[in-house]
């Protein structure tokens, strides 16, 4: 996904020259550097100081650029919080976040270095625009429209690369969902890189008899309301899976929504308010966290059993 | 260097001295604000705002224009002051400021005040944003300058030492930083509750040039920024020496007056006192 992210953004740089990157010494891992080498003027490190980073964008926004200010989640969500609150979305400043290196994904590093409450947090601020990229292709659709839209985005991106879901023609929208597969008796809702594995899961589910539907949700805030009330209506139960904290994040926004419009089951599939750890491999810990086509299967079996 | 007559300086003196009387009365009526930290920016702001900073009232978004940041946001009351001087909102607003339907913020929003480039409030963003701002200029070829005013209290965070560090790696020259160098916060002086210094060798080490004056010396601070325009290798700070709650003699240098607000008795003699300032000024406004 961070090849994506490089290129995505040197293309879009091409065609926009009001897009700047700012980076907090870890362009080489996000692939900023991209950016960097080929629009040398148009980026600045600025050192291992993700608060002043944030606040720096802001300015850049304040001078009529289209700033991209990149780190890992984890030090740019918790060390630029109070920046991203006071600066970016009071001021409602056009600051688009690239929080790479996002849920569990840096698995070498562990727990220091993941981001499994940052959703919860950004889409608790007013003003901010929450994205989550679930493969390399999404993501590369993603920067042009983040950069065109007006106002602050926070966008999630993970260290690892998952097989991409949609074709390439495939439209992508700010605040729309995306219908994966189809199905009648559940609908299993999902964000992020997970969404390969609901697909697994929605396969093994068909042979069992069950037809479950799997939609992906980009856009947590402003969620697809519309489509989440459509999925309750044709399918009755629901599952949400999430590489995040089953606080705060789609198991909430969705939560959210349903208790005010169509009360409905919802079982989530996301990390269970713990800490997790450092791995071999990010396969290796999204099992440990139990993002396994599996638990989904066994989540939506229970939803249905709610229904 | 531009050469100041005698009159010009008299004039924006009592310009001044009327902001801080505005600024107290305007702090009395909501029995809100920050009086100490407004009167010691007192000069430092109408020499920005009356003299030195290219702006127009009536084009509050004019691109080319100078911006100003108020990074130590709790001196709203002056700077509201100066702004309804100015023109961008009318001057019956500022006894208005804090009612629900008013504009004006407890701090400065940029999304409400007409004339607000940066809402502030939380202390240590302004040297970054303002780091921002000045690289943008610059990319877009533009010679607009920035004002960053910054509190001396607020130099104990640790975001403003990011932010130097910015200023200094990129030569921000189109960058003006200014503290307000009053040595009291709220809980007492600078020098006990935490000591800046040595604060000049401090920005020295960062690559600013520093300038120090007298921040009440109306002849200083427009000779300071003029200065600054000349230098054009890196960003510099000013380090304005005031004294907090200055022109009220029981305000002066004193944490009590940071966030409190006078009484009935208090403020008719703070009247007094900044009222015979104007009367015996030889200035004309």
């Amino acid at each position: 996904m961070r090849d994506e992210l490089g290129q995505a953004l040197v293309e879009y740089g091409r065609i926009n020259k009001d897009v700047v990157v700012l980076d907090a010494d870890v362009a080489n891992s996000t692939m900023t550097i991209a950016f960097q080498k080929a629009y040398p003027d148009r980026f600045f490190n600025v050192g291992i100081a993700e608060a002043g980073m944030v606040d720096t964008a802001v300015g850049l926004a304040m001078g009529g650029k289209i700033p991209f200010a990149s780190a890992f989640a984890a030090m740019l969500c918790y060390r630029g919080m109070e920046q991203i609150r006071s600066c970016i979305v009071y001021n409602d400043a056009n600051v688009k976040l690239l929080a790479s290196y996002a849920g569990v994904s840096d698995f070498k590093d562990g727990a220091t270095h993941h981001s499994m409450i940052d959703i919860a947090l950004m889409r608790a601020l007013p003003n901010m625009t929450v994205i989550v990229a679930a493969d390399g292709q999404e993501l590369k659709k993603m920067i042009p429209a983040i950069a065109e839209y007006q106002g602050p985005v926070y966008l999630r991106i993970s260290r690892t690369d998952t097989p991409y879901t949609f074709g390439e023609n495939e439209p992508f929208e700010i605040g729309k969902g995306r219908v994966a597969s189809n199905g009648v008796d559940a609908s299993i809702l999902v964000s992020g890189t997970p969404l390969h594995r609901c697909i697994i899961a929605s396969k093994i589910l068909k042979k069992e008899g069950i037809s479950a539907r799997v939609v992906e949700f980009p856009t947590i805030k402003p969620l697809d309301d519309e489509l989440v009330l459509r999925c309750c209506k044709e399918t009755g139960t629901l599952v949400t899976v999430e590489e995040h904290s089953i606080i705060g994040g789609l198991y909430g926004a969705v939560a959210e929504l349903l208790v005010k419009t169509i009360p409905t089951p919802v079982v989530s599939v996301g990390i269970n308010d713990q800490f997790a750890r450092t791995a071999l491999n990010p396969e290796e810990l999204w099992d440990f966290c139990g993002f396994t086509p599996e638990n989904i299967v066994s989540a939506t079996k229970e939803a249905l059993k709610r229904k | 260097m531009d050469h100041y007559n005698d009159q010009v300086i008299l004039n924006l003196e009592k310009i001044a001295r009327s902001m801080r009387l505005k600024a107290l009365e305007i702090i009395y009526k909501r029995q809100a604000g920050h009086p100490g930290g407004s009167l010691s920016a007192a000069d430092i702001l109408t020499a920005l705002y009356f003299n030195k900073m290219r702006i127009n009232s009536k084009k509050p978004q004019d691109p080319n224009r100078d911006r100003f940041i108020l990074s130590k946001g709790h001196a709203s009351a002056i700077l509201y002051s100066v702004l309804a001087k100015k023109g961008y909102f009318p001057e019956e607003d500022l006894l208005k400021w804090g009612n629900l339907d008013c504009h004006l913020q407890g701090h400065p929003d940029r999304n409400k005040t007409p004339g607000v480039d940066m809402s502030t409030g939380v202390l240590g963003h302004g040297i970054n944003v303002g780091a921002g701002l000045a690289l943008a200029t610059k990319l877009n070829g533009k010679n607009y300058r920035t004002y960053v005013l910054l509190g001396d209290g607020e130099c104990q965070g640790g975001i403003i030492w990011e932010g130097a560090m910015t200023v200094g790696k990129f030569k921000l020259s189109n960058l003006t930083l200014i503290v307000d160098y009053n040595d009291v916060q709220l809980d007492g002086f600078v020098h006990d509750i935490m000591p800046i210094e040595p604060f000049s060798n401090k920005w020295k080490s960062f690559n600013l040039e520093v300038i120090e004056i007298d921040g009440h010396n109306m002849r200083e601070i427009l000779e300071a920024l003029d200065k600054v325009e000349h230098i054009h290798d890196r960003a510099t700070v000013i380090i304005a020496h005031t004294v907090k709650g200055k022109g009220v003699s029981f305000m002066e240098n004193s944490n009590f007056w940071h966030g409190n607000v006078p009484n009935k008795k208090q403020m008719s003699q703070a009247r007094l006192e900044l009222s015979e300032s104007i009367k015996t000024s030889r200035g004309a406004e």
